[in-house]
């Protein structure tokens, strides 16, 4: 089959899945759904990687298959379509991979669900809109994926719709989204009034030629280059939930442990990310926001990362995980290493996936509690979740062996990121400096968070008995009695249960164990094996365009730069880990000690640095002030009291004065006097003809 | 194929005549004779439909000019004037579209005269679809104001609890702008000599005249819109309108104003338009923004929607003053887009409605699990609203938007709040009807959808869809109308 042929059925086959289980999910029964679904994704994937193999291997040159129009009004010239490069191919296998291995874990962890083909029909929707937006040739498709993956998002947030925590967090969610998307589409129109195109193909060739052009927005002058790019940042910075816009991710672990493991961690949270990477051509040109990109990617590194410590629940420090590896593929892109920030993207997908799945093994095997500090010790009982846990744990805080050059995933791209920043730093961009300097800390404090979590889960103590496991269960079964069971930490009902009467934890089924295994593989190998191809001597090769440096940027040459410099990371890295050891491990109780001081800094942490309450204080208080104030005060008093009910007293107190006219029905009045209109309009044509 | 526009429009009446036949021979209180009255209102909208469809297959989009054109001498000088371009065809098609989901909709709802009522939708189905045909200027008003009256009566009557009060509102709103619509058009005749439309598009008024003639038309369609400040009466007639009502006001009635500004205001008064640009534009941004913020703070959904409305048509108005086909297109497609898609949403309160009398959000909850099927259905309209890629609000909304930032970036990024604003009240309304558990024991035994309103839901969905994934459709029509609009506004204004 053609290429084309096989990216057509990569990206239609999702959707046909979704269909098919949304509309006839009841018809056709759970198993054929799920069945059905699952093995059109794992088609998608086998065929995403022989496109991808084609492409690194086979010398598969740049194509793209346009289907059909989509808006086109004169210039403004958009369609469906299917764009394969460098960028897309990595794009595909790590969407499809991912979500097929989800697929296939929710058979397990949804089993006891009772809205499973609702369920699998979302992930398909989501894989289907994400690859739209990966694929598109043209900024309508990828708005289109980008909302399309955000409606996905909302539904599987949502997905336990009685749920109120889960209900806000969907709202929350896609609002959030929003107020990037506002920025998001501010700079398509800009693109689209400065260079007459909103096609990639047509306007990156333009961009150089525009480098210093000035550009008037609002009451203001801008760079033209800096200020698109900056509003399409802001879209990226709702997505990839970056500082200022990240409110939502972690309030998105109200979903489905699998929805968290695939769009809030491999994929959808990385399309801010790619679309920078995509935008190359445009950032290039962009200084200013190039330094806006590394800045904000690096304060939401560390906020997370700060915020990631204190937490509790295991998803939330997942998620904070996310969100501050986010900010270094942000880094990167930000100072000019594309292909690192992709690269980042590509080996987070495998281990992120990985923990996020691992944690929901230990979610469903601890009777669905989620706070760490009822764990503890649950290595014996689940050795295969801790295995990879810890495989996971070991990619994500980059550690490997100094002299070899060898570790696993996050070793490589985290390195290639942090020695990027450096090397922008030496070619004169103090920006790159701050960046290398957060980015090193920050690998430091993920060490730390990162460790936690699995000393903190498998090791040590137990912190539960098994009368609180029966105790869970319990609750279980009386969940649809007990409305008002749900906590918000903890996944009270629907949650999978897989009626295991011994009250201990227990390791997963093979369905949930099987994409562990598979995502554990990536974890461990993805870095080694790509990195010559992403960010290494290959790299012009593997990329063939799709990412565009400038001429004066090689922050990816080999660094030239002191041993220390070059080893901070992997430094930083064995320090966190030693301070888990030594709260987590060697002083067992020490890291509660210090949390139940309550230290103003571990509040602010622990408090996520207040946003929340912010927010709230502004933004949502304040609309429900203006809502009401024009409402009753603009709408009600103001316009209908000088206006038709001023009128209408007036009229009232004269009709009943008159009385004789009253019949009690307005619209007799309207119909008469519209006669009356009429019978003018015929008088005074007559006049004018006569 | 001449005369099939005048068939269109008028096909209506030969089902008002069956009905009136009916009514002479039959009792109005039979239910055969009620059923039958049904029948004949949903054969002839139906068949209106088949009509519009057939016309719309004959139309010729390359052209740009009027076509299907009958000119036939009236009475007292005036001419019987129709045709129709690419913008009015479409329009012609919505309205027809929408007419047998109305009758659909009434089906059981409406228990109190119903011939009458009937009646009432196929006489103003003519007459709406006269206003958008019509290429007499005389002829153009009278099919304008008298589709007030059948909307009077359906709202006097058929409504809620305070229909007079909101039937007044409505008429006092809508007769100020009409008695100065009349005078303008009044000077307008005398002044160019002639009362046919397509000879006034191009004669070249007076700039000075121009203010005050753009100024009457003005007070009519910024009514009809309806823009802010002049909106309070829509909230008003939405709530105590039956659902077709509702859905044909939403649907039809409020896209007579932006019809207007695209066929009156914009070729005739160029000049004017341009001068009032400015005011357009802050009116249309204090409409999306203060009249989102009013939706998030509504109790009653209807309310919600009809506050809703008025943010969706403020982007309609900047896009028809964009003065560019983007800003143009957009516009017509929201109006279009919006047909479909508020209408679809009053239908939705009016099955909740229907089965329980309150539109109260607090009464409701949980829906959901009753309803699936009505959750999957209201869920689709409301991404829809809220401008979801891939849903035909989406289409209109960024191409007006996108139209009016070459013409001021500020009302832009003003108007572009309105896609954060639309996401929170529309989210807020279905999480509170559609989620959570169903904690009113009165929900209990709700009912999903039957198999009427999947039939009613069913060409709405389709369509939403179908415009929002190939907007092609409609573009393929309007665009020789829309660019040769575009240009000579250009050409007049000298930009």
């Amino acid at each position: 089959m053609s290429p084309q042929t096989l990216v057509t059925i990569i990206l239609f086959g999702p959707i046909i899945g979704a269909a098919i289980a949304g509309l006839f999910g009841r018809r056709i029964g759970d198993v054929a759904s799920m069945a059905i679904t699952t093995g059109l994704l794992f088609l998608s994937a086998i065929l995403s990687w022989v496109v991808f193999i084609q492409w690194t291997w086979g010398g598969l040159q740049p194509f793209t298959v346009t289907y059909a129009p989509f808006i086109q009004v004169g210039n403004f010239v958009s369609n469906w379509s299917f764009r394969l490069d460098g960028l897309s191919a990595v794009m595909l296998v790590v969407v499809t991979s991912v979500s097929s291995l989800v697929h296939l874990y929710s058979w397990g962890y949804m089993a006891e669900d009772d809205s499973k083909p609702r369920f699998f029909s979302y992930l398909s929707l989501f894989t289907f809109a994400m690859l739209a937006l990966i694929s598109a040739s043209d900024f309508m498709q990828l708005f289109f994926g980008w909302e399309g993956v955000g409606l996905a998002s909302y539904l599987l947030i949502g997905f336990w719709f009685k749920k109120p925590t889960a209900n806000a967090a969907a709202i929350k969610a896609f609002v959030v989204n929003r107020v990037g998307d506002f920025g998001f589409a501010l700079g398509i129109m800009t693109v689209f009034w400065a260079f007459g195109t909103i096609q990639f193909a047509q306007l990156f060739p333009m961009i150089a030629a525009h480098a210093h052009q000035g550009w008037h927005f609002g009451n203001w002058d801008f760079n033209l280059v800096d200020l698109a790019c900056a509003l399409l940042f802001v879209g990226a910075m709702g997505k990839s939930a970056q500082f200022f816009l990240h409110t939502w991710l972690p309030d998105a672990m109200e979903g489905p442990t699998p929805v968290s493991a695939l769009i809030h961690a491999a994929t959808m949270v990385t399309a801010g990310v790619y679309m920078v990477c995509l935008l190359s051509p445009m950032f290039e040109f962009a200084p200013v926001a190039k330094h806006i990109v590394v800045f904000i990617g690096a304060i939401t590194a560390l906020f997370a990362a700060t915020v990631g410590m204190t937490q509790n629940d295991i998803k939330r420090v997942i998620a904070y995980s996310t969100c501050s590896q986010l900010g270094y593929m942000f880094m990167a892109a930000g100072v000019g290493a594309y292909q690192a920030g992709m690269f980042h993207l590509f080996t987070h997908a495998f281990f992120k996936a990985l923990l996020f799945l691992g944690a929901g093994s230990v979610i469903a095997g601890m009777a669905h509690e989620q706070d760490m500090r009822r764990y503890g010790g649950l290595a014996k009982y689940l050795p295969v979740t801790f295995a990879v846990m810890t495989i996971g744990t070991i990619s994500i805080t980059g550690l490997g062996i100094p002299g070899l050059e060898l570790g696993f995933a996050g070793f490589y791209s985290k390195d290639s990121i942090i020695h990027a920043a450096y090397a922008a730093g030496q070619a004169g961009d103090a920006m790159g400096y701050f960046a290398f300097i957060v980015g090193v800390f920050v690998a430091l404090l993920t060490a730390f968070y990162s460790w936690r979590v699995v000393f903190f889960t498998f090791n040590g103590h137990a912190r539960w008995t098994s009368e609180d496991l029966e105790h869970h269960w319990h609750n279980r079964d009386h969940a649809h009695d007990d409305h008002h069971a749900s906590h918000a930490q903890v996944e009270t009902h629907s949650e999978p249960d897989h009626g295991d009467p011994h009250h201990l934890p227990h390791e997963s089924p093979w369905t949930m164990r099987l994409p562990l295994l598979a995502l554990s593989l990536g974890a461990i190998v993805a870095g080694v094996f790509f990195e010559e191809k992403f960010v290494g001597a290959e790299q012009h090769e593997f990329w063939r365009g799709a990412i565009y440096t400038a001429a004066n940027n090689h922050v990816l040459a080999p660094l030239h730069a002191p041993l220390l410099i070059v080893q901070a990371p992997l430094i930083a890295a064995v320090i966190g880990l030693l301070i888990a050891v030594y709260m987590y491990l060697m002083r067992e109780g020490l890291g509660a000690r210090l949390a139940a001081q309550k230290g103003p800094l571990y509040l602010f942490f622990y408090n996520k640095w207040f946003f929340d309450e912010l927010y709230d204080a502004t933004f949502v208080r304040g609309a429900k002030f203006l809502g009401d104030l024009f409402w009753k005060g603009g709408d009600q008093k103001i316009i209908d009291g000088l206006g038709p009910d001023g009128v209408s007293a007036v009229s009232y107190a004269v009709g009943r004065r008159t009385g004789l006219l009253q019949t009690g029905y307005v619209y007799h009045y309207a119909f008469v006097m519209l006669l009356g209109v009429a019978g003018l309009l015929t008088y005074a044509l007559w006049a004018w003809n006569h | 194929m001449t005369g099939i526009l005048s068939l269109t429009t008028f096909a209506p009446i030969l089902g008002v005549a069956a009905i009136l036949i009916l009514r002479f021979f039959g009792r109005t209180d039979d239910p055969k004779t009620v059923g039958a009255a049904k029948w004949i209102a949903l054969v002839t909208t139906l068949a209106t439909f088949a009509l519009s469809v057939l016309m719309l297959l004959r139309f010729d989009p390359n052209l740009p000019g009027f076509q299907f054109m009958e000119d036939a001498p009236w009475f007292a000088g005036l001419h019987y004037r129709m045709g129709v371009d690419g913008i009015s065809v479409l329009f012609v098609v919505l309205t027809t579209f929408l007419m047998p989901i109305c009758i659909l909709a009434s089906w059981k709802s409406i228990t109190t005269r119903v011939l009458e009522y009937m009646i009432c939708f196929l006489v103003l189905e003519t007459l709406m679809i006269g206003v958008f045909t019509a290429l007499d200027i005389i002829l153009f008003y009278v099919f304008f104001e008298f589709g007030l009256i059948p909307m009077f009566l359906i709202i006097g009557i058929w409504g809620g609890a305070r229909r007079v009060y909101a039937a007044f509102k409505f008429f006092l709103y809508t007769l100020l702008g009409s008695v100065l619509m009349l005078a303008a058009i009044l000077a307008m005749i005398q002044i160019a000599g002639t009362s046919s439309i397509p000879a006034l598009m191009v004669y070249k008024f007076d700039p000075g005249l121009q203010t005050w003639l753009w100024l009457a038309f003005f007070a009519s369609f910024a009514v009809k819109m309806p823009m802010w400040p002049v909106h309070t009466w829509l909230p008003d007639a939405h709530v105590e309108a039956p659902t077709a009502g509702s859905v044909i006001l939403a649907g039809v009635l409020l896209k007579m104003g932006g019809y207007g500004f695209l066929r009156f205001s914009l070729p005739m008064f160029p000049h004017a338009s341009l001068q009032f640009t400015p005011l357009i534009f802050a009116l249309s941004v204090i409409a999306v923004i203060y009249t989102s913020l009013v939706a998030f703070r509504q109790t009653d959904i209807k309310k919600l929607i009809a506050y809703s409305s008025v943010a969706h048509m403020g982007l309609v108005t900047m896009g028809i003053f964009s003065g560019n086909v983007q800003g143009e297109e957009g516009a017509i497609y929201q109006m279009l887009s919006h047909g479909v898609i508020s209408g679809a949403l009053f239908l939705c309160v009016g099955v909740i409605y229907d089965r329980m009398h309150t539109r109260e959000i607090a009464f409701y909850g949980g829906l959901v699990n009753r309803m699936p099927w009505y959750a999957a259905v209201f869920m689709l309209f409301t991404m829809g609203n809220v401008g979801l890629p891939g849903t035909s609000g989406f289409v209109g909304e960024i191409l007006s938007v996108t139209g009016t930032y070459s013409a001021s970036t500020w009302t832009a990024i003003l108007a572009t709040t309105g896609v954060i604003l639309s996401a929170v009240y529309m989210l807020t309304v279905y999480r509170r009807v559609v989620f959570g558990e169903i904690t009113n024991q009165k929900l209990a035994a709700i009912t999903d959808l039957d198999w009427r309103e999947v039939v009613i839901f069913a060409p709405l969905m389709v369509a939403t869809l179908v415009m929002g994934v190939v907007p092609s459709t409609v573009f393929n029509v309007t665009q020789a109308s829309v660019d040769h609009l575009t240009a000579a506004y250009r050409a007049a204004i000298g930009g």
